[in-house]
């Protein structure tokens, strides 16, 4: 063993044989590679939403008429305002974390700690906004009705030519019919949570009220909802299994199982991105403040966790278009 | 890494800021006014931009492009690739410039035939009551 063949490498950089071809650090280098192969897993998600979508491209549920809610605005019709906004807190929190970046190379530790706080904050309104999304998704609005076939069934008016909510019209009955569990009867099964307006309540209602008509999930020339006469809603209604209200992961009031299925697991697959953005923007923060990287000298893990913050930003970018806009 | 050497010029040099702290604030403004045109075009959906190019509606295609530019100054100003050497550049860039356009290609010509298959091929799939 030669002691003197220990060459010295400075520490910082990959040395790359002198010439530096990446000239990046190694944890940098890895967050690329990492951020590299997330993006390839995102875009297998989009891709397969997109994938379904071209497969049922003639009744895909339309996104205007699903997330149209808005805080502090009730009934009223506010389609894309909300995501839109959530889009602008994400921007800007991407904004206060470029800065914080930029305070650490200029070893700022106060202005770094301060845009770090700032970026926890957009981070944690727009995992806040997500939640209240999903929340609106899952109650559903309208309600409709599924058929034979599967197809989903929602309610019109043909009076006043809008859509109108299952429990304006259904029929009210008494009934003391409840929800299956398994610890009764004999064979321990249960059935799924009752919905609070039976079908009965909806058919009689429909019966009752001529001017109710159906929307079907096909889409027509204009990539409007097809609506039906009231003698071809009959025939449909006929065929009636079960009242659908707000959506889960078998079957939604907005049309085909598959859109809540890719909003789910996407939407919900960059909320927990976002999360753990959170989670290690706090864990950078606390060491910011406990002037760990002031210690070191330098403030590259900030740097490191920016460009994961800012892969977030980039993905929802993408959601935003695929899921909302197009 | 002492010393940054950030590029100051976006739009192929056509602006050039004074710090880099003025470039973020101008990428954000930039951002910002693709988003506003995003959600505008979204909600008023002028009746010429719904026919359709290439199978997609020219709105659609609006809302890709950009999207495309919007992840662009993202990864180059935000993300600082702009101030990466070429060769991390490429490293980054190629693989998900290859890859995914490929993988949208094959995935979504499948799908629209199947789309095809369904609709004027199998009927007996959908079991109506007609």
């Amino acid at each position: 063993m030669q002691a003197s063949t220990i060459t010295k490498t400075k520490q910082n950089s990959w040395g790359g044989g002198g010439a530096k071809p990446l000239d990046a650090g190694y944890g940098k280098l890895m967050m690329w590679f990492f951020i590299v192969s997330d993006a390839l897993t995102f875009s297998g998600f989009l891709v397969s939403y997109g994938f379904s979508r071209f497969k049922n491209i003639d009744s895909w549920p339309i996104a205007d008429e699903v997330f149209t809610h808005f805080p502090f605005l009730h009934g009223i019709d506010a389609p894309m305002y909300y995501v839109a906004l959530m889009t602008f807190v994400l921007i800007f929190s991407s904004v206060t974390m470029v800065l914080a970046v930029d305070a650490g190379h200029n070893n700022d530790k106060n202005r770094v700690a301060f845009y770090m706080l700032l970026t926890i904050i957009g981070g944690a309104i727009f995992v806040g906004s997500q939640a209240w999304e999903w929340k609106n998704f899952i109650k559903g609005e309208y309600g409709a009705v599924e058929i034979q076939n599967g197809e989903i069934l929602q309610f019109y008016n043909l009076e006043e030519s809008k859509r109108i909510p299952i429990d304006e019209f259904a029929y009210s009955s008494q009934q003391d019919r409840v929800t299956h569990d398994d610890n009764v009867g004999i064979w321990y099964e249960s059935e799924y949570k009752l919905p609070e307006i039976t079908l009965d309540e909806v058919m009689t209602g429909f019966n009752n009220d001529l001017a109710l008509t159906v929307r079907l999930e096909a889409l027509d020339d204009r990539g409007q909802k097809i609506i039906l006469s009231r003698e071809e809603a009959e025939i449909k209604m006929s065929s009636a299994t079960r009242v659908v209200k707000g959506a889960n992961l078998i079957r939604n009031e907005y049309g085909n199982p598959l859109f809540a299925d890719f909003f789910f697991f996407i939407t919900g697959f960059h909320g927990f991105h976002v999360f753990s953005g959170v989670v290690i923007n706090i864990i950078i923060f606390i060491n910011v403040l406990l002037g760990t990287y002031e210690k070191r000298g330098h403030y590259d893990m900030v740097e490191k966790v920016g460009l994961y913050w800012h892969f977030v930003d980039l993905v929802w970018v993408f959601v935003f278009t695929f899921f909302y806009l197009v | 890494m002492a010393g940054h050497n950030h590029k100051l010029e976006i739009f192929r040099g056509r602006l050039k800021f004074k710090s880099n702290v003025q470039k973020i604030w101008g990428v954000l403004v930039f951002l910002s006014i693709i988003t506003i045109v995003e959600v505008a075009l979204g909600i008023i959906k002028p009746e010429i931009l719904l026919n359709y190019f290439l199978g997609i509606k020219l709105i659609n295609w609006i809302f890709i492009i950009l999207t495309i530019v919007k992840a662009y100054y993202i990864t180059w100003d935000f993300m600082h690739v702009r101030d990466e050497k070429p060769f991390l550049k490429n490293t980054i860039v190629l693989p998900l410039l290859i890859l995914i356009p490929f993988l949208l290609f094959i995935l979504l010509y499948e799908g629209s035939y199947i789309f095809n298959i369904m609709f004027d091929g199998l009927k007996a799939w959908n079991f109506d009551i007609y």
